[in-house]
């Protein structure tokens, strides 16, 4: 009987310490050879051999993930309310203030214990950056980084089309935008030279490199100084007119590509085609999609490939009266509350932006990292970008409302570029739309 | 004569209750949940996930929002949508043509009618997301197999999912649905009694005659079987959605896509919900129908 009873019991010691195995899974949107292969490569081939190797009885898993931001975040909501998921997720900063107040997420030092608070790192991470990541005085995660947005240029397709010295191109109104695109157009009547996203499809990609670059170009933001969502505007007309413009009127852009599911990936295939010559989008696409060996290479990229600021609607008419305007975001990588293994997920996280891992991490992608002790890489256009436009950027507002009235702007923009309203039938559903989200007090109409 | 049931009441209900158990965990239970959330501003994310608060009828009232009910992307589009989809693809794709090709084949031997009802079952086994993966290549504006065939014969060549993207999910549910109603219409016709048929063949009836004056009077009550299970399938399927995503802007929503959109892409499963008991109320509807016209037929049988 006692015997039976100890090896009962052995057997359930046994048990349970492989239910407690050293396993820990990682996942992001990148697949290897697809959407952000460098980060995929930098896991596979640096990240978990080296972990593993200063960790024995660990095993690390990377699952990839191939659809869209959107339908990773959908994933993460339901895998998060059900208490699955895996231990290291990649995240959208924007994404924290509604999955924290959800409940799904829990603040770094909860879930990683007391050594998240001691790690040395935090001292080289500049608080701008911190908060990429953060909510309410809480650290959820740490950001890769943070971007900027501009004007992608072809300039061989912008020579052929007889605009001269496009290397020097610096357009300071909305209208030599679509000057340039109209040149474009009327040398190929068939090239949509002209990208600035629109649509629910994209999803924030249309809000952060569309929307937001045409608003802030005439004055105004999501919210104004008392933090009142601004409803109707001149500026939110202003910008839809744009929109109009462009693939409404003129069709300088595909109407079409903004409306379909694979959208984004037709507009970068259009602009690596040369059949799109300006692109609206965020530096990710020259560190990502663009690079050698990527999905999307442009062939002699140093050579055709250059960008320009986006410029105000007119001189001075940008946000805070700037001639320039762009907006930066950052995501990175968030701890998830369910895991068994919380102290170790953060151990495997702050290695994974440790000097060392992310010394290596430029190897696959040279960027601007988020520990001031990685060196800048010896990279033009980042170093240009960081410089010419961190002066003018601005960043989204950190609510969790946030991500709903960013869809219903998708929606508004999406409404004019398919031809279903007008620009002002577009805003006036916006307003009441928002109205309904957020409620009538803590929103203004500047066209009352 | 006393009647005496096989099974004591006790007995009878020891037996129930394992499959009352799984009705009550996975039907009952979800309809009540789902019926109390539909009240709610429940959602996934956000403060109202932890704090849910009652709106009473605000989501329902949301849904028939007189001002916006047709825009697109809202439910009465939605609707009309579905409408369209239904009828097109469901009464007229998979109905008429299952029942064209039924009797096409009726009553012939050989192996055109072998290969072809094959081919039919083939296509309807097939798992939805290889159909919907094929069709997808199948209808690609640039280069697609549809296209290039188009091309060949000097025909215009339109991005059929961008351009016309209602018409080509319409196809695609018929290609996909019709082999089912034409199995169903097939042994409906093989239950017709040869004579009837021999009979009209001496008399001298035309085909169009037997048609009219023997096959649709015996297969009648089949057909109306048949119509209301395909409308309600086709009124609940979800698969458009791996073609188009209800896209280009909406243009293909049918209602199990705006719910699964409401409720999975925007987290509102409140108004999911609420939307879930509109489109419960109308499958009670075509159930009802067709409960009402079985019992009809009973009777007069």
């Amino acid at each position: 009987m006692l015997r039976t009873i100890r090896t009962l019991l052995v057997t359930l010691v046994l048990a349970a310490t492989i239910a407690h195995a050293q396993n820990l899974s990682i996942t992001f949107r990148g697949v290897a050879g697809g959407v952000n292969a460098q980060l995929v490569e930098w896991i596979t081939s640096y990240v978990i051999p080296t972990f593993e190797a200063n960790n024995p009885g660990v095993n690390v898993e990377l699952i990839e993930f191939g659809g869209s931001d959107e339908q990773l975040k959908q994933q993460y909501a339901l895998d998060l309310a059900v208490g699955g998921g895996a231990d290291i997720m990649g995240f959208d900063g924007f994404w924290i203030p509604e999955f924290v107040e959800g409940g799904l997420l829990q603040p770094l030092n909860v879930v990683g214990g007391p050594s998240v608070d001691a790690w040395e790192g935090w001292s080289q991470i500049p608080d701008g950056l911190e908060s990429l990541m953060a909510f309410g005085g809480e650290r959820y995660g740490i950001a890769n980084g943070t971007d900027f947005r501009m004007i992608h240029l072809r300039y061989d397709v912008m020579e052929e089309a007889g605009i001269e010295n496009p290397e020097a191109w610096q357009p300071t109104s909305w209208e030599e935008v679509l000057d340039a695109a109209r040149i474009l157009k009327q040398a190929n009547p068939n090239s949509y030279p002209l990208q600035i996203n629109a649509g629910t499809s994209m999803g924030e990609a249309t809000t952060m490199q569309g929307y937001y670059m045409l608003l802030l170009g005439t004055g105004h933001f999501l919210l104004d100084e008392d933090g009142k969502w601004i409803v109707r505007s001149q500026g939110i007309l202003d910008a839809l007119d744009l929109y109009e413009t462009i693939y409404v009127e003129e069709e300088l852009g595909d109407p079409r590509i903004q409306l379909v599911q694979d959208g984004r990936n037709r507009s970068f295939a259009n602009f690596r085609d040369g059949a799109t010559a300006m692109l609206v989008e965020g530096d990710w696409f020259y560190r990502g999609p663009t690079s050698p060996g990527q999905e999307f290479e442009v062939a002699n990229r140093d050579e055709v490939m250059g960008w320009t600021k986006m410029p105000a609607q007119a001189p001075g008419a940008g946000l805070r009266g700037q001639d320039f305007v762009t907006i930066s975001g950052g995501t990175g990588f968030a701890l998830n509350p369910n895991s068994d293994n919380g102290e170790l997920a953060w151990e495997l996280l702050a290695f994974m932006n440790s000097k060392e891992a992310l010394d290596e991490a430029q190897k696959t992608q040279p960027r601007i990292r988020i520990r001031d002790d990685v060196p800048v890489p010896d990279a033009p256009f980042l170093t240009n970008t960081a410089a010419a436009l961190g002066q003018y950027t601005t960043a989204r507002p950190n609510q969790s409302v946030y991500a709903q009235v960013s869809y219903e702007a998708q929606l508004m923009t999406e409404r004019v570029v398919s031809g279903e309203m007008t620009p002002e039938q577009a805003m006036n559903e916006y307003a009441q739309a928002v109205i309904e989200l957020v409620g009538e007090e803590n929103t203004v109409d500047l066209l009352n | 004569m006393q009647r005496r049931p096989i099974l004591s009441l006790p007995t009878g209900a020891l037996f129930m209750l394992p499959a009352g158990i799984f009705i009550v965990a996975f039907i009952l239970l979800p309809f009540f949940w789902i019926a109390a959330v539909s009240f709610t501003n429940r959602t996934l994310t956000g403060r109202t996930a932890v704090n849910p608060e009652f709106v009473g009828l605000d989501n329902y009232l949301r849904l028939f929002d007189a001002s916006r009910f047709l825009n697109s992307g809202e439910f009465g589009a939605s609707l009309l949508i579905t409408g369209q989809f239904v009828f097109f693809s469901a009464i007229i794709g998979q109905a008429f043509l299952g029942l064209a090709l039924a009797w096409f084949f009726f009553n012939r031997k050989g192996w055109i009618q072998n290969t072809v009802t094959t081919i039919a079952i083939i296509a309807w086994i097939m798992p939805d997301v290889v159909v919907a993966f094929a069709w997808f290549a199948f209808l690609n504006g640039d280069g697609g197999t549809l296209n290039q065939i188009l091309g060949f014969f000097g025909l215009p060549t339109p991005d059929w999912l961008l351009d016309l993207p209602l018409v080509s999910v319409i196809i695609f549910n018929i290609w996909r649905g019709t082999a089912f109603s034409m199995l169903l219409f097939s042994s409906a016709l093989g239950a017709i009694p040869p004579s009837y048929l021999e009979t009209a063949n001496v008399v001298g009836a035309s085909t169009w005659q037997r048609l009219r004056d023997i096959i649709l009077p015996m297969i009648r009550s089949h057909i109306v079987t048949a119509l209301i299970l395909i409308t309600l399938w086709t009124f609940n399927t979800f698969t458009p959605f791996l073609l188009t995503g209800g896209g280009p802007s909406y243009q293909t929503e049918v209602v199990s896509i705006y719910t699964y959109r409401t409720a999975f892409q925007f987290f509102r499963f409140g108004s999911g919900a609420a939307v879930g008991m509109v489109m419960m109320i109308i499958n009670l509807g075509f159930a009802l129908v067709y409960l009402s016209l079985l019992r009809t037929q009973r009777r007069s049988a």
